[in-house]
């Protein structure tokens, strides 16, 4: 008995699954993204695409670079670990965008009765170390800044009544 | 033009090479920015959190979060004597609008803010089916929009429940730790603007980051340490109610 007699049957199927299989690989190849794999089961273009996404917070440094004034009254007092975004809200176009030499986009000034509220209104949930006023009993509704200099906002002795 | 097949067969390689750079696509944005520097996670300190929810409010600025959708967010837990195992946590939309005054009352209160844990080992990260969720060689957990099919596996597998769909992209969305921000050496949006310092990024493979100097003095913990997922997300001061 000859276990090869009948190997000529098999040509053509060995021939379609080497096909086969390189048609997979091709199609592989062709549909995984060029930077998948490069540091690990995920495409690695992908890093750069998130990196690339638009920033609305300019940062304080970018804020002291022209409001260096300010940035020293603040230095000085109490709000000197605020950072000027956390009041004036997202600035990066008013730092970024200028058009001759000037900011385009003027910031607004906030609201001092919502602002300082938000983070000075008395409630027994804030740590007791925190200063905290309950508005009505300690200015009777005499707006924040009349008194405090929201960027220094210790009252001097010789301002005090 | 008169191309014979000898000129035809030598200008193939260069051909081939051209085209890989096309499919290579743009460099990254940050070219100064060394991936292997750095291993990014965060300090809270529990006792300093005021409930503010400036955090909030600039992440959803910063990453145009969908209103009702958080990458951050912070719970007020009110625990009273008698009954330590069941605090009563509120976040009323997230903390985004600060939180109700509370009066005088018996037990304890406190803030937690809370966000990505950008976890070492991240249950979310091992269940993607097709490799669009990753933690990136600096440490940060981060999501391939274009290649995420939404079909919600990681929002389930988070055990801290910080992911979730964007109801227009469709795709799985979550604390990025201001990638974009970081890698051009600013600060996260939510630490930018915490006005008591209770968030603070830190850099853990950054020998003069002071988050060494801190863990080594301070009891700090992590969330659901039994899940060992080991985030880089420590808590300071973090009491044993918080679940």
């Amino acid at each position: 008995m000859n276990l090869f007699k009948d190997v000529g049957h098999l040509f053509r199927f060995v021939a379609l699954f080497i096909v086969g299989t390189l048609v997979i690989l091709g199609l592989r190849a062709a549909f995984t993204p060029r930077s998948f794999g490069q540091y690990g089961h995920y495409r690695g273009a992908a890093l750069g695409d998130i990196a690339a996404h638009p920033v609305h917070f300019a940062g304080h440094q970018a804020c002291e670079v022209c409001h260096a004034d300010v940035a020293e009254t603040k230095a000085k007092g109490k709000h000197a670990h605020v950072n000027c975004e956390a009041c004036h809200g997202a600035q990066a176009r008013h730092a970024y965008d200028f058009t001759n030499g000037s900011a385009t986009i003027k910031p607004v000034l906030p609201d001092t009765a919502v602002l300082c509220a938000r983070c000075h209104a008395a409630s027994a949930a804030k740590p007791k170390s925190f200063p905290q006023v309950n508005a009505a009993d300690h200015s009777g509704g005499v707006p924040c800044q009349t008194c405090h200099q929201p960027h220094s906002p210790a009252i001097a002795a010789g301002d005090a009544k | 033009m008169n191309l014979t097949r000898r000129h035809f067969m030598v200008l193939l390689p260069a051909a081939a090479v051209a085209w890989e750079s096309v499919l290579a696509g743009t460099p990254a944005a940050a070219p100064n920015y060394k991936l292997t520097d750095h291993w990014w996670g965060m300090l809270i300190d529990i006792s300093k959190c005021i409930g503010c929810g400036n955090c909030v409010r600039a992440c959803q600025t910063e990453n145009d979060v969908p209103d009702g959708f958080f990458r951050t967010w912070v719970e007020r837990y009110h625990v009273t004597d008698t009954n330590l195992e069941r605090p009563q946590v509120i976040s009323p939309d997230g903390g985004k609008g600060g939180f109700p005054i509370a009066a005088e009352d018996e037990g304890k209160y406190f803030f937690v803010p809370k966000l990505c844990n950008h976890c070492v080992d991240s249950p979310c990260t091992q269940v993607c089916p097709v490799g669009a969720t990753f933690i990136s060689p600096d440490g940060v957990v981060l999501v391939d929009q274009s290649y995420c099919l939404g079909c919600a596996y990681c929002v389930q597998a988070c055990p801290y429940g910080c992911r979730y769909i964007h109801p227009e992209k469709h795709s799985a969305d979550k604390c990025t730790l201001c990638y974009h921000r970081i890698t051009k050496g600013l600060n996260t949006a939510c630490c930018e603007n915490c006005p008591t310092g209770a968030r603070q990024l830190a850099d853990l493979k950054d020998p003069n980051d002071p988050i060494h100097a801190f863990l080594k003095t301070h009891a700090v913990q992590v969330l659901k340490p039994q899940m060992a997922t080991t985030p880089k997300v420590f808590y300071n001061q973090l009491d044993g109610s918080v679940r």
